[in-house]
């Protein structure tokens, strides 16, 4: 079997008697895009402008664009890194460093690749020789520390400045606190970033910028939506894939009028009745982050037991219902803390147990990656808490997101079909 | 002319033992075998196979139906289908323990804790992570390190008088402080004892116990010793099949009745 990178860098199979999912035609608007995207980030880096940035997944890009940078998202590469399976030999390399195996592993995949001088990015775009060379780099700890200390090592290395954001955790109720104090962090952003640009900041650019992030989000939001339907158009593996320019484009018309296309090709299965899945009898909740390395692995050994991982915690992690181009800078602070990953098990219990109802779902996955506690939830009873109050069975998959080594493959098929068995069996 | 029996069988190729059982249009198991699962599990499960209905005093052409289970279940030449362990040890322990349980399984490579309801329903069910803790595969190295076989362990952790304690599940570590007692002088039964103490306090803590509690597996139907601990530990009886090693076997000859 041959593989070939495509869109994410994520493998698709090129063996049609193998695609247990049907594919969407949107792909290759979504390739053209994200290469698109690949090749302006090289051409401003060989040319030194527009600026460059590199920002955290959720935020703070909208800053960055209004200031004129064009911006790469470091966590984009390590899931590169991990779908192209490139990962597992670069986390040594990072280990060796003094990162210890424990930690994120996207952080460690990336600073392998670049001590090795190894980007996927290359790999897929003829021409690219390397990531694009930041002038600022601006973290926000909403995802974890981890992203601060990444950014923080190439600040060192490539001698930038960085700068950030640092969230609030654990929040119950957003209050107004929350909000001025995050808002307050994004202000502070502004001067340095005029330096660094060399462009003055404009409001009006701002909320551009944010109307533009609100429509992705919208869009977007409808697009995962439409898993509501049964049979379901659209399966989580799906959705990591083309949720790249949610993350890399949001703030551009480019991830609208994909968003847009996208939407209406879904719609359009929903009217025909077309499963993604063929013959779907099982709907699956999946929490935590995608297992990169094996996205083709667990979206086959899904579909062929007829079952749909349709919804997820982590897709929905670029929804920002929040976000209003008329207060730019409350909007994204409370866009950015109202956020799943910070908030409290009893608002992700209550977010969870609504998602199980809104998709219709039989059962629960919880990803419990190794090196991601912040995004694993699996670890403080929550399974059962859930359990025990939908009566949703699930069961937990330890395994990470990039490092291939913490994954017993044989373990995870096993649970995964005695799971799927055990559903059918009280189904019937 | 002789009268045509039907059979079925089940076959469970585990990582370390493949099991076969056959049983009657009645339930009622009339042959199995054991074997050591080797690097070809079609030629083991096939060998089995044989030995079960030379037991059975039936012909192959008998078996009206066969599932396969555990980690080689593939590789069944003569199944017509499949179904996991957990599934088939479940239907297995219900067709002995007709009632509510917790079955928990001690295999060679890994452990499993599975909830039945009233009926026969599975609730749910935990493996072990990917880690040797708890399972055969810890029994093994342990031995191995104590330079006893497998079959003199019981025997001697029923001997123990004062049982050492392992600080660690890690296979590893377990086996430096296994190395570390014997330098000290420590009794080997002392030492046999705590590696059965480890084992069972890996496999309890992997989920809360309902109060019917079945063991099942080959490390449980060799080392009934460590049932007798497990028993102190919770503080109650545990049940045990007649077969506790062909427990996934009986279980997917159950799955082959099934029409």
């Amino acid at each position: 079997m041959q593989d070939n990178l495509t869109y994410e860098g994520v493998f698709m199979t090129t063996d049609k008697d193998k695609v247990k999912r049907v594919k969407l035609k949107a792909a290759s608007k979504l390739n053209q895009i994200m290469a698109d995207y690949f090749y302006e980030l090289d051409a401003a880096a060989k040319a030194k402008e527009p600026k460059i940035a590199w920002c955290t997944s959720v935020g703070p890009a909208e800053i960055l664009r209004a200031m004129g940078f064009l911006v790469f998202f470091p966590e984009n590469h390590g899931a590169m890194l991990g779908a192209s399976r490139m990962a597992t030999d670069l986390l040594p390399i990072a280990d060796a460093q003094g990162y210890s195996p424990e930690i994120c592993s996207y952080l460690r995949a990336d600073i392998g690749a670049y001590l090795s001088k190894t980007t996927p990015i290359a790999k897929s775009y003829k021409g690219i020789e390397g990531v694009p060379r930041p002038d600022v780099l601006a973290f926000n700890t909403n995802q974890c520390r981890d992203v601060q200390d990444w950014f923080t090592w190439y600040a060192k290395k490539l001698d930038v400045p960085v700068i950030g954001i640092h969230t609030h955790r654990g929040v119950g109720k957003v209050t107004q606190n929350h909000i001025d104090s995050i808002a307050t962090q994004l202000k502070d952003l502004i001067k340095p970033l005029e330096y660094i640009s060399g462009n003055k900041f404009d409001l009006d650019k701002l909320k551009q910028v944010v109307a533009l992030s609100k429509e992705c989000s919208i869009l977007w939001k409808k697009v995962l939506d439409t898993a509501r339907n049964v049979p379901s158009p659209f399966t989580f593996f799906d959705g990591t894939i083309h949720m790249g320019p949610a993350v890399v484009l949001r703030g551009t018309q480019q991830a609208n009028d994909f968003y847009q296309l996208l939407l209406n090709e879904l719609e359009e299965r929903v009217t025909n009745n077309i499963a993604a899945v063929p013959h779907e009898q099982h709907r699956i909740y999946w929490d935590g982050m995608p297992v990169w390395g094996r996205l083709r692995d667990h979206s086959e050994l899904f579909s062929d037991l007829n079952a749909n991982v349709l919804a997820s915690t982590y897709c929905n992690s670029w929804i920002f219902s929040a976000f209003d181009p008329d207060d730019p800078f409350n909007s994204m602070a409370r866009a950015y803390t109202e956020l799943f990953i910070v908030r409290s098990d009893d608002f992700k219990e209550t977010y969870i147990k609504e998602m199980l109802n809104a998709f219709k779902v039989d059962g629960i996955i919880y990803h419990d990656a190794k090196c991601c506690p912040n995004n694993s939830n699996a670890s403080y009873g929550m399974p059962q808490r859930l359990e025990r109050a939908t009566g949703v069975p699930s069961i937990t998959i330890n395994a990470d997101l990039n490092d291939l080594r913490l994954i017993s493959d044989e373990q995870t098929k096993t649970n995964v079909e005695a799971f799927i068995e055990q559903l059918e069996e009280n189904q019937s | 002319m002789m009268k045509l029996k039907s059979c079925y069988a089940g076959v469970d190729v585990g990582a370390s033992r493949t099991k076969v059982a056959i049983l009657d249009h009645s339930k009622n198991l009339i042959g199995h075998a054991v074997k050591k699962s080797g690097t070809d599990f079609t030629a083991t499960a096939d060998t089995c196979l044989a030995m079960a209905l030379k037991m059975a005093g039936t012909p192959k052409s008998d078996i009206r139906n066969t599932i396969s289970t555990g980690y080689g279940r593939k590789n069944v030449s003569f199944a017509r289908d499949t179904k996991t362990e957990i599934g088939c040890h479940a239907k297995g322990c219900f067709l002995y323990f007709p009632f509510a349980t917790t079955i928990i399984d001690i295999g060679g490579q890994d452990n499993k804790v599975i909830k039945l309801d009233a009926s026969g329903k599975r609730t749910g069910f935990k493996m072990n992570r990917k880690c040797a803790a708890g399972t055969g595969a810890f029994l093994e190295e342990m031995a191995l390190r104590l330079d006893v076989s497998l079959k003199e362990m019981d025997g001697l952790a029923s001997q123990s008088e004062n049982m050492i304690k392992l600080g660690s599940f890690c296979t590893v570590f377990s086996a430096t402080e296994v190395l570390e007692n014997i330098r000290r002088g420590k009794k080997l039964p002392d030492i046999v004892k705590g590696v059965y103490y480890s084992m069972i306090k890996r496999v309890l803590e992997m989920d809360a116990l309902t109060e019917k509690v079945v063991m099942t597996g080959g490390v449980v139907a060799h080392n009934a010793f460590m049932v007798k601990m497990a028993e102190e530990m919770i503080g109650r009886k545990i049940l045990v099949p007649e077969y506790p090693q062909l427990t996934g076997a009986i279980g997917a000859a159950l799955y082959a009745m099934q029409p």
